[in-house]
């Protein structure tokens, strides 16, 4: 189509239908987030509404500031990792399981994680673990996975959703 | 995909890490080769000791690592409450494998071995179970190769064996392969004045069609426990009219067994350890005078009894699951948390005593541990009596 040509409406509607249906079959897990939230079960975000309006000292400073808005996109945000975090969990493709080996096979709504008992003393190790070593250790031994690096996007929403899930745990480092 | 399937042909080539079955494989076939080149001297610098004492009791032990012990099969005879076939007084035995959830050899070996020990298991018992009851999940995916798989594998089992179907059997063609297999999914059997029921208690209403789901999509749905698209397990009507008619022929006073793959009441929903018409199956149960029912999908020691229905769960051989985070019923005890470094820990087999009377002790063959009886006892004292050790590590 020639620049600066007009064309008819229907046409057009018709090329912009042509290409979105393109994209769409390029992208066919354009709705992995709403995929996932309908298949779990997710723990709300907290829920930061009583700072709304807080504003006298805050008055000319940038902080403290609180609109709606602002909630809703610290809650949305949020939210998205630890739903990106429930996607790596559940599929041992993300995880890279050699053998089909996903986590919530044995750690279902990541029960028995307990990422609020790290960082501690992992006695089979024989030094003081953090959530993610053991992530690795899972991920390399009953996975059969690459050991992920601290700062791997997978890694990091890998802890996202498991911290999620334990939300209202008492903090208890160095618990066994 | 790669496979790791070397353990038995020394070091693992090529990339990717090496498993904790892999390095206990190596470790285990070496110290197996040492041994017998061994001096006296040389011995007891390799075991300090203790393996001289796990020898001598009749199990193998890694001396390089915290790997497993592992139970010589047979040699758990020798362990309280777990003595097989010899049960005094008329009673008998019967042993139980469930939960291997297969996938095909070649994309999974870890899960294959791990029902070829439950096998092994089941074989040693001297003298042999009347019967074997497989517990359902005997596929992962319900794929018709890992159904043949599995078929396969239980083939060697030398006692007879009874095949009840689980969710992961089943969701993929609807039965299909698995009833090629085994036959019906519902069906009862008298032995030894005791009647047996086998049910289907995996029923979910179709959360499918609406969604346009695949058979694989609907299979993996079903597959993953946390997966909320799913509908709550149920006997459903068709099976519970197969039931009531069944049990309408049996006299009231005959000791039952029922064998179902979901636990027959409601445990927690999230995870389906549930089972939505549980109220109106019990009815039909409860008019028995003694009654048990021995349940597969829960992956760990679990313990109920409302009225005079006994509940108790039957351990994977694949992975154990943890502890629903509420309703356990106050009759469990749990089992001590699974150590994740210890391959197939909190993972076994098992077997019922039925004792003259119906009344049953269910012994949880945890492997690389002690197993775990929860005696006919304790379930009538309401858990005064007779308690199981409790852990000293319970679930978080």
């Amino acid at each position: 189509m020639p620049a600066g040509v007009a064309i008819d409406t229907g046409v057009a509607k018709s090329i912009a239908s042509t290409l979105m249906a393109k994209w769409q079959a390029e992208h066919p897990d354009v709705d992995w987030e709403a995929d996932e939230r309908a298949s779990r079960t997710f723990v709300p975000a907290h829920d930061n509404s009583d700072l709304i309006g807080e504003a006298t000292q805050a008055e000319g400073h940038t902080y403290r500031n609180v609109t709606e808005l602002d909630t809703l996109l610290w809650k949305r945000e949020t939210e998205k990792a630890v739903v990106a975090g429930s996607r790596v969990f559940h599929s041992g493709d993300e995880l890279g399981s050699t053998i089909a080996v996903s986590c919530d096979m044995c750690h279902p709504n990541a029960a028995n994680t307990h990422p609020e008992t790290y960082p501690k003393y992992q006695t089979q190790l024989g030094r003081v673990a953090l959530l993610r070593d053991m992530i690795n250790w899972c991920l390399v031994h009953p996975v059969r996975a690459e050991a992920l690096s601290a700062d791997d996007p997978k890694m990091r929403a890998l802890e996202a959703y498991i911290i999620s899930q334990r939300a209202g745990k008492t903090l208890a480092y160095g618990k066994h | 995909m790669t496979n790791d399937d070397d353990q038995t042909n020394g070091p693992r080539r090529g990339r990717g890490p090496r498993s904790v079955e892999t390095v206990y494989m190596e470790e285990r076939a070496a110290v197996m080769q040492a041994l017998p080149r061994l001096s006296r001297r040389g011995f007891m610098k390799v075991s300090l000791g203790a393996m001289g004492a796990a020898a001598a009791a009749g199990v193998t032990i890694n001396p390089h690592s915290f790997q497993p012990i592992r139970f010589v099969p047979g040699a758990r005879a020798a362990e309280p409450g777990a003595a097989a076939g010899d049960v005094g007084g008329g009673g008998f035995r019967i042993a139980y494998i469930s939960d291997s959830h297969l996938y095909k050899k070649e994309l999974n070996d870890r899960f294959v071995r791990s029902l070829l020990r439950a096998v092994d298991d089941v074989n040693a018992m001297d003298p042999q179970p009347d019967f074997v009851l497989y517990g359902g999940d005997l596929a992962q995916l319900g794929q018709p190769e890992e159904l043949d798989l599995g078929a396969e594998i239980l083939k060697s089992v030398k006692a007879p064996l009874h095949v009840m179907v689980g969710e992961h059997d089943w969701y993929f063609d609807m039965g299909e392969r698995w009833r090629r297999h085994f036959g019906d999914d519902n069906y009862s059997f008298d032995h030894k004045g005791v009647h047996f029921v086998v049910i289907n208690s995996v029923v979910e209403k179709d959360f499918w069609t609406a969604r346009g789901m695949s058979p694989m999509e609907r299979m993996k749905t079903v597959a993953g426990l946390d997966n909320g698209k799913q509908s709550s397990f149920t006997v459903g009507d068709a099976n519970r009219a197969w039931l009531a008619g069944d049990l309408a022929k049996v006299d009231k006073g005959t000791p039952l067994v029922v064998f179902s793959h979901s636990p027959l009441y409601k445990l927690y929903k999230n995870w389906n350890f549930w089972t939505d018409d549980a109220d109106e199956v019990q009815a039909l149960l409860r008019p028995f005078k003694t009654v048990t029912v021995i349940h597969g999908h829960t992956h760990q020691v679990l313990t109920n009894r409302i009225g005079n229905i006994s509940f108790h769960g039957m351990l994977s051989t694949a992975w154990p699951w943890p502890y629903a985070p509420e309703g356990l019923p106050e009759m469990t005890i749990q089992m001590n948390r699974p150590d994740p470094f210890n391959p197939e820990d909190g993972c076994g087999d098992g077997s019922v005593i039925v004792h003259p009377d119906g009344l049953v002790d269910k012994v949880y063959g945890l492997w690389n541990r002690n197993p775990m009886t929860v005696s006919a006892k304790y379930m009538t004292s309401g858990g005064e009596a007779d308690r199981p050790k409790v852990p000293n590590a319970k679930s978080y």
